[in-house]
């Protein structure tokens, strides 16, 4: 192997670094706020590369009709919840955010898509979609489950995502697809030449970083999030609802999530399906954070991505066996430093 | 029991003969061949997850390697299918002894999330190395013969498989009644109480996680020589859930469950797979829409799965609680050390723990001798608990000592303290709740037998388990419940709860009884019939030490006290000399602010 | 007379088949600061937890005059009750000022919320030398000013405080006091639940002891001050004597 490809091979692997590098942020803050292991995180990286490519087709994307069904799941179990204290503004804002709000983007992206709008406004029509879906997630499927244990929580997460896999299949159809790059640009720096798609992925990767270091270091409502992580009940009594707080880290989930698909989906073909392996080596990099360190979680994704891509030149086909098999010396290592008792109560 | 035993035999002879019935179709047969292979794997994951709380993603992984063993070893060296089951079962359950090793000890998801990483990797591994027949898998496999017999054949295979699906329930059933069974079982109960009984909850799980994983195996070698060809996909992770889903929608606490689970999911599967592709105009796998739905609905609304509600219809309901705790029965001769032997039994010398920059025990001494009660008292945030914890076990000490039986304790673990002769109970009642009371109080002999999980799989230890349950009944009875063996622990009243964790406790014949709060939330009769019973305690020349803080209780029981205060020792002396010492009278109400 | 603030009817509250609480009514006029007294296990924490909303209960439980059954702890805090629990609950990865910030979370884009915060600064000065620093690095005194601050930051109606002077050297329980008694002065109604019965006597207009769960004593503080029945509770005197 001569110097040019070993560049290559490194300058591709950060890019996709990159990439997990967002998702298993995500997962950190999913985790730490609401102990869901958000595995469907996968899905919307595969939904919002799929729903730009609809756009970019000049078709709505199949991921509207999933936003107004699950903002209906999401109403009635609202309503169930509160049907004791239910007054008439309950059930206005209730309507509103899970029926109005879900028809009236349906309807903007139907009217829309035909007109094959801008590249920039299609992002916008494709994170409109999916945020929401986000909430509205969080809302029927996690709320009423707020008092069980991780691992219920995780095999809800486990089948949520096979679920929305299925749909995905329904909505998009088993063809993959991959969107326009967002910039022509490219770079050359004597031997390193950088794509415009690769240079934007680092930088849109950066700046949601440094977007996200600020929201938690300098706003109030970051800092509720993060005071939720630390000390769920403290949370709770200075008035930082759950709900508040899961949802939110559920819609950050999904924006980041949607991003992370709708900056790869130039660089390689994404089917309904792909997201998933995506989303669970981002997934790897927050397990080697243990869940809740983000800087550690962030350089691991770093790992997974210049090793996945050194696998994938020297044994493609076990590509994805070694990326996996990364977190098996890891476990090791933790389980041998932690020896200590836990009770589970 | 004994009707679920006859229901069983019922269920099982029904389905026998389904074949003989005269125009059943075959597909009938290959379906009912199904519901038994998946059953099978449900079963495994009653006993990992309903009975050991550990969730795996990844027994279909289990289930694809007992396949492929033995698809290559029949194909390519051309084994007798019959040969291979042994390399089968063996080779997976030392990969899974080794996953157990490296995850098991970890916090809950570590487990879960890793059976993921597992399950895809062995997908992308069958599917892309030659070895493996990549995504095209292996045919040809044959059939399985047993001594000349086929059987390829649909009935005969269905026999085979529901004589072997017959077979596990039994050795489930022998297993989780067992000594090795009911360390798993008491995983539920919290791995503090289990490790101060001597269990090393660790080799629990894992046990429960190799025998999960042999029970697939089994189904997938069955599986192979059924479809005679074989590829990576019904061994992925969404196939692992779907088993998930048959053991948590039938009930994942219940051997039952895992069949009915294992039935309905795989019937309505096969449904799903007709229609569902004709009702939306394409071919895919959309069952798995209904199927994760189902599962979050089931979890959300009835966690505990169909079973039980079935167990109701049929309308069997547990015995009623027995009656009231009765005076303590005469308590048999001393256990352990001689009574009234001079020598203190428990010598704690200048203990002290920090957390962090809080000092929570500061240089406490104090002794307990044989045949004495003493009492450890204090305000809140004292430090009681915290020196309970250290002598016990549960937390390590910064300085000085503890002296047991001339051991000396500091560094050692719960689990390794308590065959000394150490044996207690917890503030906050830890039993197996769905458990019997007798079984809980098994537990607490546990360290009074030695039969392992294949013994008792083939009920070889009964010999064994007599004596074990002997002792837990003497137990019983002497904390004055005899008729309360049969009913299930989380059914009894609270105060008749700590006395089985007494009667758990007086099972492993200590000769030290540490008593957390023994007497919070009793009535006061109930108070009463437990002062009674650890004064015969005393009388059989074992040490009680206890923590309370009903006053009443203490000042009439105990034989010397020591208060603590900001972790140190206030006083020490005879309950009438503490209740008039000024400082123990500030510290409980305090100064004038 | 008006309607009390906070008022409990037949109050209990169970774990599982454990009544922890049995049947205690209690009610906590405007401007009052009424004490829960009783040892160890009583029941007084529970007890809190379940008017705060944490744990379920039975009974009726209003605060001003709104029934409080299927409101959330986070909309009593809205509704001006606030608990300062055993424990603190701090957030202690987070700085002192953090901490208070977020005290008056529901309250962030109010007027008064600098105002709150520099009440709390002038009220206790000992956490405005330590604004910077991270909550979990406070002395066990400190954390508990910074709990009371934290809830005060609220502005609630109702303080209820649990155990303030748990595990604190007697000077600065003095502090602790001194500090719930200046609060009086503003017109916040205080529910205290002590150990120290002999300081919350001192300071209490009305006062309960729990004991097993249930209320067996009340009256003015000054009444209980006096009573041997308290000391036989907290010592269990009577057994030995009778």
């Amino acid at each position: 192997m001569d110097l040019s490809i070993f560049v290559i091979l490194f300058q591709d692997g950060v890019v996709s670094a990159a990439i997990y590098a967002l998702l298993a942020l995500a997962m950190v803050l999913v985790f730490t706020v609401t102990r869901v292991i958000f595995v469907p995180i996968g899905e919307f990286v595969s939904f919002g590369a799929l729903s730009l490519a609809a756009l970019e087709l000049g078709r709505a994307p199949g991921t509207v009709w999933l936003l107004l069904l699950f903002g209906l799941a999401s109403g009635i179990v609202t309503l169930w919840s509160e049907r004791r204290v239910l007054t008439a503004r309950i059930w206005l804002r209730t309507l509103a955010e899970t029926v109005v709000l879900p028809v009236a983007v349906a309807a903007l992206v139907l009217l829309l898509a035909p007109h094959r709008p801008s590249q920039w406004l299609q992002v916008l029509l494709a994170l409109a979609v999916t945020v929401p879906l986000g909430l509205f997630l969080y809302g029927a499927v996690y709320r009423p489950l707020a008092q069980a244990s991780v691992l219920v929580l995780l095999i809800v997460s486990v089948a949520l995502h096979i679920a929305l896999v299925g749909l995905g299949l329904i909505f998009f159809g088993a063809e993959g697809s991959r969107t326009a790059p967002l910039s022509q640009v490219s770079l050359t720096l004597g031997d390193l030449s950088l794509s415009g798609q690769a240079l934007a992925v680092l930088v849109v990767t950066a700046v949601l970083i440094a977007g996200l270091y600020l929201f938690f270091g300098r706003t109030l409502i970051g800092k509720a999030l993060q005071a939720t992580a630390v000390n769920r009940l403290g949370a709770q009594l200075v008035g930082i609802s759950p709900l508040f707080s899961g949802r939110f880290a559920f819609g950050l989930a999904a924006l980041i999530g949607t991003a992370g698909g709708i900056l790869i989906s130039p660089l390689t073909t994404i089917y309904y399906d792909t997201g998933f392996i995506i989303g669970l080596k981002g997934f790897v990099a927050a397990i080697i954070g243990g869940l809740v360190s983000y800087p550690v979680a962030a350089g691991a994704a770093l790992l997974v991505g210049i090793i996945e891509s050194f696998a994938s030149f020297f044994a493609s086909e076990l590509k994805e066996v070694i990326v996996f098999m990364i977190i098996v010396p890891i476990l090791f290592v933790r389980s041998r430093r932690s020896l200590v008792l836990e009770d589970e109560e | 029991m004994r009707s679920t035993q006859v229901a069983a035999l019922l269920a099982f002879a029904l389905a026998a003969l389904l074949p003989m019935l005269p125009g059943v179709p075959a597909y009938w047969l290959t379906l009912g061949s199904l519901i038994g292979l998946s059953a099978m794997v449900a079963l495994g994951i009653v006993v990992l997850t309903g009975v050991a709380g550990v969730v795996s993603f990844g027994q279909a992984m289990f289930v694809g390697f007992g396949a492929y063993t033995t698809a290559i070893l029949t194909t390519r060296y051309g084994w007798p299918p019959l040969a291979t089951l042994p390399v089968a079962v063996l080779l997976t359950g030392l990969l899974a002894w080794g996953i157990g090793a490296i995850t098991l000890r970890l916090k809950g998801h570590y487990l879960p999330v890793a059976t993921i990483a597992w399950n895809i990797s062995f997908f992308y591994l069958t599917g892309g190395l030659d070895a493996f027949g990549r995504f095209d898998g292996i045919s040809g496999i044959p059939p399985i013969t047993i001594a000349g017999l086929s059987f390829a054949g649909g009935a005969s295979f269905y026999l085979l498989t529901l004589a072997i699906l017959a077979l596990m329930v039994v050795a489930t059933a022998n297993l989780l009644d067992s000594r090795a069974g009911r360390a798993i079982r008491a995983l539920r109960g919290g791995v503090l109480a289990a490790e101060s009984f001597g269990i090393d909850t660790g080799r629990a799980r894992i046990l429960a996680f190799v025998y999960a994983a042999v029970l697939a195996a089994i189904s997938g070698w069955l599986y192979a020589h059924f479809q005679r060809a074989i590829n990576p996909t019904p061994f992925s992770v969404t196939v692992s859930i779907d088993y998930l889903l048959m053991a948590v929608a039938g009930g994942v606490g219940q051997i039952g469950g895992a069949l009915v689970g294992a039935g309905l999911v795989t019937l309505v599967r096969d449904k799903l797979q007709d229609v569902l592709p004709a009702l939306l105009g394409t071919a895919g796998n959309f069952e798995s829409i209904v199927f994760g739905f189902a599962l979050i609905l089931i979890l959300q609304f009835a966690p505990e799965g169909l079973w039980p509600h079935l167990r109701r219809w049929v309308g069997r309901r547990p015995e009623a609680p027995a009656g009231s705790p009765v005076a303590a029965a005469p308590s048999p001769p001393p256990a352990g050390a001689p009574a009234g032997a001079p020598a203190p039994l428990l010598s704690v010398v200048h203990l002290r723990k920090t957390f962090g920059g809080l000092v929570a025990v500061d240089d406490l001494t104090f002794r307990v001798g044989a045949g004495e009660i003493v009492g450890l008292i204090g305000p809140n945030g004292a430090g009681k608990s915290t020196s309970f914890n250290l002598i016990t076990g549960m937390l390590p000490a910064n300085g000085g000592s503890i002296g047991f039986r001339g051991e000396e304790l500091r560094g050692w673990p719960a689990r390794r303290i308590a065959p000394l002769g150490l044996a207690r109970t917890f503030q906050h009642v830890k039993l197996v709740d769905g458990m019997s009371v007798l079984d809980n109080v098994a537990i607490g002999a546990h360290l009074h037998g030695r039969a392992g999980p294949v013994a008792g799989a083939l009920r070889l230890d009964r010999a064994e388990e007599a004596r074990l349950f002997a002792r837990a009944r003497a137990a019983l009875a002497r904390v004055g419940l005899p008729g309360a063996g049969d009913t299930v622990a989380g059914e009894l009243p609270l105060g008749q709860q700590r006395l089985v964790e007494i009667a758990r406790a007086l099972a492993l014949e200590p000769a030290l009884l540490l008593l957390d709060e023994p007497a919070a939330g009793l009535r006061h009769a109930e108070k009463q019939a437990l002062a009674g019973l650890l004064r015969a305690v005393r009388a059989s020349g074992v040490g009680v030490l206890l923590v309370e803080h009903d006053m009443d209780f203490v000042m009439e029981l105990t034989d010397r006290l020591v208060v603590m205060n900001f972790g140190a020792e206030l006083a020490q002396g005879r309950p009438a000399e503490i209740q008039a010492n000024p400082a123990v009278v500030e510290a409980y109400l305090g100064s004038a602010a | 007379m008006s309607a009390p603030l906070l008022s409990l009817e037949r109050l209990s509250v169970s774990y599982g088949r454990v009544d922890a609480v049995r049947e205690v009514s209690l009610s906590v006029p405007e401007g009052a600061i009424v004490a829960i007294l009783g040892p160890n296990g009583a029941g007084k924490t529970t007890l809190l937890s379940a008017v705060m909303g944490i744990l379920p209960c039975r009974g009726l439980a209003t605060f001003r005059g709104v029934p409080l059954a299927g409101r959330p702890v986070e909309q009593r805090v809205a509704d001006g009750m606030s608990l300062v629990p055993e424990k603190r609950e701090l957030f202690v990865s987070m700085t002192v000022e953090d901490n208070l910030r977020l005290g008056g979370f529901r309250r962030r884009s109010t007027a008064g919320f600098a105002e709150s915060l520099d009440a709390m600064w002038a009220l206790f000065p000992r956490l405005a030398e330590r604004r910077m620093q991270l909550a979990g690095t406070l002395s066990g005194g400190e954390r508990q000013m910074l709990a009371m601050a934290r809830s005060l930051m609220s502005t609630p109606r109702l303080l209820m405080l649990d155990e303030p002077s748990l595990g604190l050297a007697p000077l600065i329980v003095k502090e602790v006091f001194r500090v719930i008694a200046e609060l009086r002065r503003t017109g916040v109604s205080i529910l205290l639940v002590e150990q120290n019965a002999r300081a919350a006597l001192d300071l209490a207009d009305h006062a309960y002891v729990l004991e097993n769960g249930a209320a067996v004593l009340e009256g003015p503080g000054e009444a209980l001050r006096r009573d041997e029945r308290v000391i036989a509770t907290y010592l269990g005197i009577r057994a030995v004597a009778s």
